[in-house]
């Protein structure tokens, strides 16, 4: 019983319209003049945008350049090694690894447990699920900002708490034991409401009939959960751990208003470190080294994920 | 014959019209000033040059410090660049000017350049070649608070040597007055220490000598001494609490709230303090004392030495002959009299000093004037890459995270490495 049900077809509407098509005839020779036409904007913005220049960045990073005129110091993979050997690139692969890890222990369950409180149509659901999406809705600089003050140890509203309860408050984003911390919790608190949609959309769509079905068997709620929704929602799970990767690997814009980096290097992620010694200090070839060894984690990343997780999409 | 007479005399006069109107030149000046005090005078003096020049519009553009370091490169590159630009000197200045991306104004100076300091005017010239102007000097000391000095029983006056520093550290942390205020996520208020240590330890010939690569550049002995002995002030906790979380405004706000006896600075702070406090009053004048920074026993550098900065304006490859123009009207004796009567500059023209006529803005120009060698913030003058790690490295120091020796050695490496 328990076996049938696992197996129920998801439902799988991302299939590939190329699989519909018949493998000869004019229907075929119909959609690819329509490709032919349609392809080309989107190639060429794709090329300008994209392509170009990852390959313009790892062509640079084999230069000792500072962003004037043209580069003309080639130093080959010397940017690499120097990359390689700077601790506070480690320290930021590790940052990048821990929200990763946060984003997918604390904030998917979160989401997935509000989602399953508020897919129902109950009174005041609309509104709850309007609540938790607004953190999502503001820009990240105007968060960082926000927390920011918030986090602030003299004036902050952590600090009124902390003093509250009597204790003297801390300076988190000062420290170098708690700046990253800071960071997480407004991750967590951004971007949680976000994954809650999504569930919340895959819930809906879900079918009811395998719900009652289960029921009718005699299978009490928490199996109906484990046994039936889970299951169903694997697609949806399989897309949120995706974006939760991919947003993880690109944070950037919540960092800087808050730590810039943090305290010795503490609170760097990828981009803010590529940032803070790429441009900033004028070093565009081994800010670009770090550019394509981020877009090398990234593309091995989406592809693994793609071809061992999302095979049946 | 008439029509056709009548039809060239309408298009003559057309395009004569289209000319005068193209010969209105607009001169572009980015600036990062915040204080609005400041802001107005300058545009008062851009205002009176349009008057007397007509024809010619001066567009104001203000970018934020950090913002600015970070966007300058990209800017300058671009057709639309501002022609005036705020500097620092130093090592980015001569980044610059390898770039190509600067005005040769030697010329256009003939004559004038002999009413500016020639010391000022030399940070700005490069193989005989002027690129800008100098406009104002500072230099790094102790503000400190006499109330709250007064409450640990310290002297800011006595305070001579570097072990009276600390020795005042410990009273007045006993007394329980927050010691020194500085803007730790900045990095660079730190990074004065460390310097103005090194420039205290080894004077002008180690510095040169680091440059050249002798003694082991920075890992020499000279700044491994000037991390030890910035450790050693580190180690008697002397901040304020969360002090790599505060900005550098903020800093200086908390300084003039009246929340801490002292702080390393530059000697605009003594305005801006008021400028930056929550009141926008801050400390009066007469609450707020000066120390130069403390000498080092067995030093080799000559106590009147000084560091700080010497700030100007550049102007780009390409700019219109009034831009230079506006920037010898701006820096003229009656403009830096009338700054330094606002205590804003420390003036560089010769008799602008006249304009002084605050006693504490006296003895910085005083000091300032005495001064042998004038260190210029190393951060500048060591270019934008190695200058954000010796920004970085103290910061770290400061944070308890690195060593003085590793420091030293982070900066001599990233030296090498070159810009």
């Amino acid at each position: 019983m328990r076996g049938e049900l696992a197996s129920a077809p998801s439902v799988a509407p991302l299939r590939s319209p190329a699989a519909a098509i018949p493998e000869h005839g004019p229907v075929r020779d119909g959609k690819f003049a329509m490709a032919v036409i349609f392809l080309p904007p989107a190639l060429l913005l794709f090329t300008l945008f994209v392509v170009l220049p990852i390959g313009e960045a790892a062509w640079y990073s084999g230069f000792n350049w500072n962003g004037f005129g043209r580069p003309t110091n080639w130093v080959g993979l010397d940017n690499y090694r120097f990359v390689l050997e700077t601790r506070a690139f480690w320290l930021a692969l590790r940052n990048n690894g821990l929200i990763i890890l946060v984003s997918l222990s604390i904030q998917l369950p979160l989401a997935l447990a509000l989602a399953l409180m508020l897919a129902d149509r109950f009174r005041g659901a609309v509104a709850l699920r309007m609540l938790f999406f607004l953190p999502y809705v503001l820009a990240e600089i105007a968060t960082g900002l926000i927390f920011s003050f918030v986090y602030d140890g003299d004036y902050g509203l952590v600090a009124s708490i902390w003093r509250f309860f009597g204790a003297e408050a801390p300076h988190l984003l000062a420290s170098t034991q708690t700046a990253m911390l800071a960071v997480l919790i407004v991750v967590v608190w951004k971007y949680f409401g976000f994954h809650m949609m999504l569930f919340i959309a895959a819930l809906q769509g879900m079918d009811r009939n395998l719900v009652e079905a289960a029921r009718i068997d005699g299978a009490s709620r928490p199996q109906v959960l484990r046994y039936v929704v889970i299951p169903l929602l694997y697609p949806t799970i399989r897309l949120s751990v995706f974006f939760a990767i991919v947003g993880s690997l690109q944070l950037f814009d919540l960092v800087m208003p808050l730590t810039r980096g943090g305290p010795a290097d503490s609170s760097n992620t990828m981009v803010s470190f590529l940032y803070n010694n790429g441009i900033s200090r004028m070093r565009v070839g081994y800010g670009s080294a770090i550019g394509v060894i981020l877009f090398m984690i990234c593309v091995t990343f989406a592809v693994t994920y793609k071809r061992w997780f999302m095979r049946d999409e | 014959m008439g029509w056709l007479k009548r039809l060239l005399l309408a298009a003559a006069g057309l395009s004569l019209a289209i000319g005068a109107a193209a010969a209105d030149t607009t001169v572009k000046w980015l600036h990062i000033e915040t204080n609005p005090a400041q802001v107005k005078i300058w545009e008062e003096v851009a205002r009176a040059y349009e008057a007397a020049h007509p024809g010619v519009k001066i567009e104001m553009q203000f970018l934020e410090n950090e913002a600015y370091k970070a966007k300058l490169p990209t800017i300058l590159q671009s057709k639309d660049r501002p022609h005036i630009i705020y500097s620092w000197a130093g090592g980015v200045l001569k980044a610059q000017i390898e770039a190509g991306v600067l005005e040769d104004i030697t010329d256009s100076l003939k004559g004038y350049s002999d009413t500016v300091a020639p010391a000022a005017l030399a940070a700005f010239t490069s193989n005989g070649h002027v690129y800008g102007l100098p406009i104002a000097l500072s230099q790094v000391g102790f503000l400190y608070n006499k109330d709250l000095m007064a409450k640990g029983n310290v002297d800011g006056d006595k305070i001579k040597t570097w072990d009276d520093l600390l020795a005042a550290v410990k009273a007045l942390k006993a007394a329980g007055v927050t010691p020194i205020v500085v803007g730790g996520a900045d990095k660079w208020p730190l990074h004065f220490y460390w310097t103005h240590l090194a420039v205290r330890l080894g004077g002008k010939p180690a510095f040169d000598a680091a440059l050249r690569g002798e003694n082991g550049g920075f890992e020499g002995e000279t700044f491994q001494k000037a991390g030890d002995l910035f450790k050693q002030l580190v180690d008697l906790q002397p901040f304020q609490n969360g002090f790599l979380g505060f900005k550098n405004p903020q800093a200086v706000g908390y300084f003039g709230d009246g929340k801490g006896a002292m702080t390393l600075a530059i000697s605009i702070v003594y305005r801006q303090q008021s400028v930056q406090a929550a009141d926008k009053i801050g400390l009066a004048p007469d609450k707020l004392g000066w120390f130069d920074f403390p000498v080092v026993p067995g030093g080799k550098g000559a106590p009147t030495d000084t560091l700080g900065g010497i700030t100007g304006w550049l102007v780009t490859k390409s700019a219109p002959p009034e831009a230079v123009d506006f920037l010898k009207f701006f820096i003229s004796r009656d403009v830096q009299e009338r700054l330094a009567a606002g205590n804003f500059i420390i003036p560089v023209v010769k008799g602008g000093e006249a304009g002084l006529n605050n006693a504490f803005m006296k003895r910085i120009a005083d000091n300032l004037s005495k001064s042998q060698y004038h260190q210029n913030f190393y951060d500048q003058s060591l270019g934008p890459s190695v200058g954000r790690v010796v920004n970085d490295v103290t910061a770290e120091i400061a944070g308890g995270s690195m060593t003085p020796a590793q420091a030293a050695t982070m900066i001599q490496q990233a030296w090498k490495q070159g810009n």
